[in-house]
């Protein structure tokens, strides 16, 4: 709203008409502390909150503006995302979780975006929308996954508001003596359907999963897609390969006339009994290679599940970049350099992006932080690590204890037992000593290791290293770990 | 030059036209003919004569293992396969099976941190699928898979998957238990296998660590015999070497910078 908006320092809130009253919709954290809430009348707000700002509510931006950012979520997570008035989304991250490195890190990653737009979002993972709406509403931390297979029991404590009735019924139902979910469980069916109609069965059932509840997906308008339809239902992964083959074709033909390539494709099939089963593929460049994306597609085929057949099928290029055409190397002596990008995108589509990576060097002197996961291919030719110590071919995930005979606190051991194996070391190079990085943690200030490498008399190398000076308790517990195999 | 064969002996390749004519009619119904004969030597003329056209077949699977501890660990077999990486170009897939290799290593065996490209997988099928993908791309001239069980029917994809690119496939084998390393002795369609041991140091006069030793065996060679080896292991350019003192060479340096011409 910029200048002729409301200051930062006053509290604001949203006013709007419910019935006749005049009542807030929506307050903003400053407000919520004063002790306001969502459904009080703005002339007791105003005679509680001496400087309060109201504003009219404007519902249709907000929807716009949900709409939007369920393009947003569109775009960027999965291609079944729906708008879920009046304050949240719906998302099916079902098969499409892969591409940002698993589930957790793409929860991880969804609060942190939108954070950066400045929306404060919580976020439930359940089998049902019904179980998710409740979570996200009425659990109060930020993310909040259900157990696959039990959303039923976090959901059972929360308040029958949680459950997506009409405002009337809930106070009907309070009036009652009814206050959280278990209570109505706990119910007949019979008798509360008659009192209070189809509504209220039909909201347990989708919450805990007893009816389906289908996701009607937002489309973008201005995205190349192409469908077809089926007049008798097709299942066999055969059919639906063949058909997968023909759409995209057309869609090739379709990014060609417009001089596009596809970093992202949706393929969305429609089930006779109303469910959308979807498949979402990355890729790490635009792409319009009609073989390469058919097989991508088709490596996910036995993630679909048919049920009773599949009436239509739908492919959309869900992210759409230039494809300018690339000059191939001439010249005498240069090799040319073989793309290997698409083997990285069908890696990451079959296991996920998480599972293809290169290491690269971090200026660090403790070895297990001298490596880092980074995108695969990203490394630039001539890093390294420092090359005045040898370093061991494995490197154990965790320094294993093992048991030593040293004589002089300074000296390596003479022989040491690892896992009831006794070795007798012929001879060692070392110390090479590691400090404590201070800068990361506290309790890291003056810890010290120091490294030898140790060979025992069949010419086996270890990688071993004593916690500690050999000195100073400070400096660590003074006792020897197996680190690393040299040979 | 004298090499350190114990109990084995290495033929050179007797050459009469008879003989010729009918290696060349086995080699074609074997399939060699097809993949041509593209070879990296090793650089070492003691091992390069025991293969087969001088040095390891391109467009092949190639079977690596560690002996004794080793077997387990797979340190010395993967510096083994670095090395090899190494004196070819481009990038390199490793899949790997467990937590473990570190590339620091690798770099120090000549294998550049920018030309490699893990993949995770989850269980040994799904590792053979990498592996059998990567040998197909076509993109990659070597591919390196720690596998625990290689079966003669995966092997059989891998080495035609290598046939048809010419890249070199690399199985490393890793067991978790000292009891599963028995499967090393069963058949499987690797055109070579190795066995890579720690050996005992040679006679030093300073203190310390000189350049790692290795016991390199041969277990398996298509078409030729099986040898062994002491060789010195892989310098920064990957190559390795023999032993000065099992040579007519000078002395070697101290790590990673000697290496005796033999």
């Amino acid at each position: 709203m910029g200048e002729a908006g409301p200051s930062p320092d006053t509290p604001l809130v949203l006013k709007g008409l419910i019935g006749r009253k005049r009542v807030i919709l929506a307050a903003d954290d400053f407000a919520l502390r004063l002790g306001l809430h969502v459904g009080m009348e703005i002339s007791k707000a105003q005679t509680l909150v001496e400087h309060l700002t109201v504003m009219d509510a404007d519902l249709k931006a907000d929807l716009t503006g949900l709409e939007n950012l369920a393009l947003w979520a569109l775009r960027r997570y999965s291609p079944m995302v729906s708008a879920d008035p009046p304050d949240g989304l719906v998302i099916e991250i079902m098969g499409a979780a892969h591409l940002h490195g698993g589930e957790e890190p793409m929860l991880d990653g969804m609060i942190e975006s939108l954070n950066g737009f400045g929306v404060t979002a919580r976020i439930a993972v359940a089998d049902t929308w019904g179980a998710a709406h409740a979570l996200a509403r009425y659990v109060a931390n930020p993310i909040s996954v259900a157990t696959p297979g039990e959303s039923a029991s976090p959901l059972l404590p929360l308040p029958i508001s949680a459950l997506r009735l009409s405002a009337s019924l809930v106070s009907d139902l309070r009036a009652l003596g009814f206050r959280h979910i278990e209570d109505l469980v706990a119910q007949p069916r019979a008798p509360l359907a008659l009192r209070f109609g189809p509504d209220l069965g039909r909201r347990l059932d989708q919450a805990f999963g007893r009816s389906a509840e289908p996701i009607d997906p937002v489309r973008l308008e201005e995205i190349i897609e192409v469908q077809r339809v089926f007049a008798e239902p097709i299942s066999a992964a055969e059919t639906i390969a063949k058909y997968i083959g023909k759409l995209t074709v057309q869609i090739c033909d379709r990014l060609e006339s417009k001089g596009l390539g596809a970093k992202r494709l949706d393929l969305l099939l429609h089930r006779t009994d109303n469910k959308i089963e979807a498949i979402r593929v990355g890729m790490a460049r635009p792409v319009r290679d009609l073989k390469r994306l058919t097989r991508l597609l088709c490596d996910k085929i036995e993630t679909v599940d048919p049920g009773w057949g599949i009436e239509l099928m739908r492919l959309a290029a869900t992210e759409a970049e230039p494809l300018n055409p690339k000059q191939m190397i001439s010249s005498l002596i240069e090799e040319p350099d073989i793309e290997v990008t698409s083997f990285i995108d069908t890696i990451a589509n079959r296991l996920g992006s998480a599972k293809i990576y290169s290491m690269a060097p971090v200026a660090s002197d403790v070895p297990e932080r001298a490596v880092k996961k980074v995108a695969p291919n990203s490394v630039a030719p001539g890093l390294g690590w420092p090359k005045h110590w040898p370093r061991p071919a494995m490197l154990l995930p965790r320094p294993s204890p093992i048991e030593t005979m040293a004589l002089l606190p300074d000296h390596p051991p003479v022989s040491f037992t690892w896992r009831g194996r006794r070795h007798r070391v012929h001879s060692a190079d070392g110390p090479e000593r590691v400090s404590g990085e201070w800068w990361k943690r506290d309790a890291e200030i003056g810890a010290i290791r120091d490294y030898f490498q140790v060979m025992n008399e069949a010419g086996e190398r270890f990688w071993i290293f004593r916690a500690g000076d050999g000195e100073h308790m400070e400096t660590g517990s003074q006792s020897w770990f197996l680190h690393g195999f040299f040979q | 030059m004298q090499s350190h064969q114990k109990d084995t002996f290495c033929p050179m390749p007797i050459s009469r036209p008879v003989l010729d004519d009918l290696r060349d009619r086995i080699s074609r119904i074997e399939g060699v003919a097809r993949r041509g004969k593209a070879t990296l030597p090793f650089g070492v003329p003691a091992i390069d004569t025991c293969l087969p056209n001088g040095g390891l077949a391109m467009g092949a699977l190639h079977e690596v293992a560690g002996g004794s501890t080793g077997a387990l660990n797979g340190a010395a077999a993967s510096q083994f396969a670095a090395g090899i990486a190494a004196r070819l170009t481009g990038k390199v897939v490793w899949c790997v099976s467990r937590k473990g290799v570190y590339p620091p290593a690798l770099e120090q065996a000549g294998l550049t941190p920018d030309r490699i490209i893990f993949v995770d997988a989850v269980d040994n099928d799904a590792l053979l699928a990498v592996f059998e993908e990567g040998l197909r791309h076509g993109g990659f001239k070597v591919v390196i898979g720690e596998v625990t069980r290689l079966a003669m029917m995966p092997s059989r994809r891998l080495q035609l998957a290598a046939e048809t690119t010419g890249a070199i496939g690399i199985a490393i084998r890793r067991w978790d238990k000292e009891a599963d390393v028995a499967d090393y002795g069963h058949p499987n369609a690797a055109v070579t296998r190795w066995r890579v041991t720690a050996a005992p140091p040679g006679p030093s006069v300073e203190p310390g660590l000189d350049r790692p030793r290795w016991y390199l065996e041969l277990l398996r060679c298509q078409g030729r015999q099986c040898a062994d080896f002491e060789v010195e292991a892989c310098n920064e350019q990957g190559l390795i070497s023999i032993p000065s003192d099992l040579a007519n060479g000078q002395a070697s340096e101290g790590f990673g910078r000697g290496w005796a011409v033999s």
